[in-house]
């Protein structure tokens, strides 16, 4: 059987559906037709820190799953005593309502990036960053209040020994990639603010010309830090 | 195609009016809140547990599909991407296979002790 198919040019002629994957994969040339390799390169390193995380909350469930000792009740131990009474969990779901702004925030930069509006664009990204940093500073008041009552990443006062551990470990490495987002939205809307994408100033460290696609790039990341949040906040806090 | 139309088109990106990531912004708080009241109203056992899975798996696909644009990309991209981590649910039963091994063990020669 030989047939031909679009695989180039005109975007309207490529097919689409599982053909369309075959065609795209066999085309003997990119095989991600409408994602630049820079939007390509983010995605793919996603996909591995999602295996990464997935590694993460994989041994917290083995952790959990194989001691006899029961597990710390998480709606107790992340309550918070508020007018009198405990709130279960409510720093929390704060949290998870301030993460879920910046990336509402970060969806109407890449948006206002694409209409080439610049000053909205940097305002947008910062109010990410700003959200992003407040996230962080509840997290650290978090580790703080729990350090203060005795968990350690080997004991705590509650119950199985393995929960500290896997506490640390989870949030930690998730804050830090909101640590590390909110430096890159920094300089990535400095950027936009002093109209590198508009006049195609190179970079400084790679001397290649910025587009506004950029901005969606860093959303991508920002995005994916608010999605293994979701993931976070499921498993680790409510299960 | 005119060469001006095409470069043009190589630069737009994605388009879509501002309205659309209000309505999934609130779509997200209002999962969220969801999520929050499972935990709040203290609902336990397997309405507890589908309850989160639900809530998450909503939430996970509104950011994949719209705030990171998977909806608009192609095919190719799409199954590139989210197909392998699906792999990730082969390690997760490995995973509670060896880990009722491991309590097994733990009950039969410890007693209750770690």
């Amino acid at each position: 059987m030989t047939q031909s198919v679009q695989t180039h040019g005109d975007p309207d002629l490529r097919p689409g559906g599982l053909r369309g994957v075959a065609a795209d994969f066999g085309s003997d040339q990119r095989a991600f037709k409408t994602a630049s390799w820079g939007k390509a390169m983010m995605w793919i390193f996603l996909l591995s820190d999602t295996f990464v995380f997935g590694c993460f909350l994989l041994a917290y469930m083995t952790a959990r799953m194989s001691t006899p000792v029961a597990w710390p009740n998480p709606s107790e131990v992340f309550a918070l005593h508020i007018g009198g009474q405990d709130v279960p969990l409510i720093l929390i779901a704060i949290m998870t309502f301030v993460l879920i702004s910046s990336s509402g925030t970060m969806a109407m930069a890449v948006n206002f990036g694409y209409r080439r509006e610049r000053g909205k664009t940097a305002a947008l990204m910062l109010a990410t960053a700003l959200l992003g940093a407040a996230f962080v500073g509840m997290q650290a008041f978090e580790w703080t209040k729990l350090i203060s009552e005795g968990v350690r990443p080997w004991e705590n006062p509650w119950g199985a020994a393995q929960f500290g551990s896997a506490f640390f470990m989870i949030t930690g490495f998730h804050g830090t990639h909101v640590t590390i987002g909110v430096i890159f939205l920094l300089i990535v809307a400095r950027k936009v603010w002093r109209g590198d994408f508009d006049t195609e100033r190179r970079g400084f460290f790679t001397s290649r010309k910025g587009r506004y696609e950029a901005v969606e790039i860093m959303g991508l990341y920002w995005h994916f830090v608010d999605l293994v949040w979701v993931f976070i906040f499921a498993f680790f806090y409510l299960w | 195609m005119s060469e001006t139309t095409a470069h043009a088109q190589a630069q737009s990106g994605q388009h879509h009016p501002i309205r659309l990531y209000l309505v999934i912004w609130g779509l997200l708080f209002v999962l969220s809140a969801f999520s929050y009241m499972v935990d709040y109203l203290g609902f336990q056992g397997y309405l507890r547990w589908s309850l989160i899975l639900i809530f998450m798996m909503l939430k996970a696909g509104l950011i994949v599909a719209i705030f990171m644009h998977m909806a608009w990309e192609r095919l190719a991209l799409v199954y590139a991407i989210l197909l392998p981590p699906l792999l990730v649910l082969v390690f997760v039963a490995l995973m509670v296979s060896e880990s009722n091994y491991t309590i097994f063990t733990r009950l039969a020669f410890f007693g209750t002790a770690p």
